[in-house]
């Protein structure tokens, strides 16, 4: 037996399409729309939630037992609040621009329906290592969404990936702004977010007609 | 035999297959189907889709020419090649030279959005498997009305793509669809390339390539063709324009917009502006027209003027009041008589042509009076507040749009208590 068994892998693997966090339970919306707009803040809101998912998930999991159950909200609250506040620190010292770019939208992961939703869901039922492949998956799940979001919002919307041009020069009119084309203003607003997950969506669904509700 | 009995063959021969909507709809937009239903009660009645669809279009041909005359006459009155036009019927406005220039300009608008808009309608029904539906017909001919003359066609390719599948297609279709597709078009347009849609530059053909040139340090003498809703946006800043002489003297932009363009220019439709939506006489011809023959709802488009005019009346009162000093950059608008709104812009042409859509309207009687009130009332609120988009009607179109369903839903409720009261009353 290897190092994940086969319900293990599971944990992983389902989020991250037919059980995705996003476009299936249409979680976390909030946050895929606000930050997508560059490819780069996509990724690191992804990393950010991957640890507080991971982490969190585990420790919920290991006082899973002397949590009251009547209070257990709070408790999960002050988990994933500390758990964000090192992320926002960690940011802060170490990729300043960013975490203004990020800015209210990492301590909003505290209220990330995604984590919550697996703490509740999930580690308040569940042992220390499979909580944490659980929270690695649906973290994942989420990540896929947001760099393809964002993927698509920094090309079309600014011509650019990461920050490097790779459609050409708008101002000097080099690579495709030779040909008279133009940046879509539009895919750098939410709305147009909302609409590619809601394509994505639609694709999914198309491809696996299991999906799809009545 | 002719072309009618090739058809006919050809949609036989498809039957079944794949490519079979395609075939049919080239068939029935030609002639009439031979089929005929084999159960249950039919109503027979001229007035299907396709005859509702063709009164639009005709009543938007004479907006189209117009437009096409128009953005010629534009683009030689800013070069100074022509004198202005004396009225409706001056001699420099319907001229051979302004009709082949806007043809050449226009007429690539409106094939680049039939073309597009039919080829996603097409693949759809062949991808469902359903028959193509006659939606994208009015929605074909709206396009090209309410976009600048200059836009690039591949812009406008990309957003009646967006606008169809997005604002169309993906709620089902023709007849299923919550937004007004031409006017999801042009929001496209409008937020994704904001530079090709508002501003100074647009509304003339040619005037963003003057525009370069002369900041390239070329001597032109070319007036930009500024909206008169920019003008009155800015009303109270300075201008400095080079006058007869040569020498330069400084206005402000409200004299600057009297002096360019007089009401009656503005009725006739004298003025830069989107193609089609200029010229307020031929739109309340439309409108008479789309009214006579029962196709657009009188209600909606009386209760958007109502709207836009109760508004304006407001904005007047205010500034009559004296609540608003004239340093306000609100205050050029706001005191424009509430009357000239309807003829400033283009909300005739959206009262008239797109709150009506049948679609996307309220459909109750009372429903549609609240949904063309709010209508009308948005459009002016944000022409005037929001500097941004000097234009609001079509947002405040496509906002509505959102809540007609719900109008129609406490209208309904509303009918249905007051029935319930009246049963009560009798029974007790």
């Amino acid at each position: 037996m290897g190092l994940l068994s086969k319900k293990d892998t599971k944990l992983i693997t389902d989020p991250l399409a037919d059980n995705n966090p996003i476009t299936i339970q249409v979680l976390g919306i909030c946050s895929a729309l606000a930050i997508t707009a560059e490819l780069e803040a996509s990724i690191v809101m992804s990393i950010s939630v991957l640890f507080v998912m991971g982490v969190g998930n585990v420790v919920i999991s290991l006082m899973r037992n002397i949590i009251p159950s009547k209070i257990r909200i709070i408790a999960q609250l002050i988990v994933v609040a500390t758990l964000v506040i090192i992320v926002d620190l960690v940011l802060k010292a170490f990729a300043y621009e960013l975490s203004k770019t990020l800015s209210v939208f990492v301590g909003l992961i505290i209220t990330n329906c995604i984590i919550m939703g697996r703490f509740e869901a999930f580690a308040l039922g569940n042992g220390p290592w499979r909580s944490f492949l659980d929270g690695i998956g649906n973290a994942l799940g989420y990540a896929v969404i947001l760099i393809i979001v964002g993927f698509f919002r920094e090309l079309l919307g600014s011509g650019t990936l990461l920050g490097i041009p790779v459609l050409g020069d708008p101002i000097e009119k080099t690579g495709l702004y030779a040909f008279g084309y133009e940046n879509n203003g539009f895919m750098l607003l939410s709305p147009m977010a909302l609409i590619v997950v809601g394509i994505i969506i639609w694709v999914q669904r198309t491809r696996n007609k299991a999906l799809v509700e009545d | 035999m002719g072309l009618k009995s090739n058809l006919h063959n050809l949609k036989e021969k498809y039957k079944g297959k794949k490519m079979a909507p395609a075939f049919n709809a080239l068939h029935t937009f030609l002639y009439l189907p031979n089929e005929t239903t084999h159960n249950g009660t039919h109503i027979k009645a001229a007035d299907d889709l396709k005859r509702t669809m063709n009164t639009v279009i005709m009543a938007l041909v004479p907006c189209l020419i117009f437009g096409m005359f128009n953005a010629g006459y534009q683009h030689y009155l800013a070069l100074g090649e022509i004198e202005a036009s004396s009225g409706f019927l001056g001699s420099t406005f319907w001229t051979w030279d302004n009709l082949v220039l806007g043809v050449w300009q226009v007429l690539p608008l409106v094939i680049v959005s039939y073309g597009v808009g039919l080829a996603v309608e097409f693949l759809f029904a062949v991808i469902k498997g359903h028959e193509v539906e006659e939606g994208y017909l009015v929605t074909g001919m709206l396009v090209p009305l309410i976009v600048p003359v200059d836009i690039p066609l591949w812009m406008l390719a990309v957003a009646v793509v967006f606008g169809v599948v997005i604002g169309k297609e993906v709620f089902g279709g023709t007849g299923m669809n919550i937004l007004n597709p031409a006017l999801t078009i042009r929001a496209f347009l409008f937020f994704a390339y904001p530079t090709w849609m508002s501003g100074d530059k647009v509304w003339v053909h040619g005037a963003v390539e003057r525009d370069q040139m002369i900041a390239a340090g070329e001597n032109l003498d070319a007036i930009s063709g500024e909206t008169l809703l920019g003008y009155y946006a800015k009303a109270g800043q300075e201008l400095t324009v080079t006058g007869a002489n040569g020498a330069e003297v400084v206005t402000t932009y409200a004299d600057r917009a009297a002096e360019l363009y007089s009401l009656s220019d503005m009725f006739w439709g004298l003025i830069p502006g989107s193609v089609g939506e200029t010229s307020k006489f031929l739109i309340i011809i439309g409108a008479l027209f789309l009214i006579l023959t029962k196709i657009g709802s009188w209600r909606i488009i009386v209760s958007t003027l109502i709207g836009a005019l109760t508004m304006g009346l407001i904005f007047n009162g205010v500034v009559d009041a004296g609540w608003i000093g004239e340093s306000s950059k609100f205050y050029g608008l706001m005191s424009v008589p509430f009357w000239q709104h309807l003829i400033i812009g283009s909300i005739l042409f959206g009262a008239v042509y797109m709150a009506t859509d049948p679609v996307t309207a309220s459909q109750t009687n009372k429903g549609k009076w609240i949904y063309g009130f709010l209508i009308g009332f948005i459009s002016i609120m944000i022409r005037v507040f929001n500097p941004a988009y000097p234009e609001g009607v079509f947002l405040a179109i496509l906002l509505m749009n959102v809540f007609a369903p719900t109008i129609d839903h406490y209208v309904v409720q509303g009918n249905v208590k007051r029935r319930m009261k009246r049963l009560k009353v009798k029974t007790a």
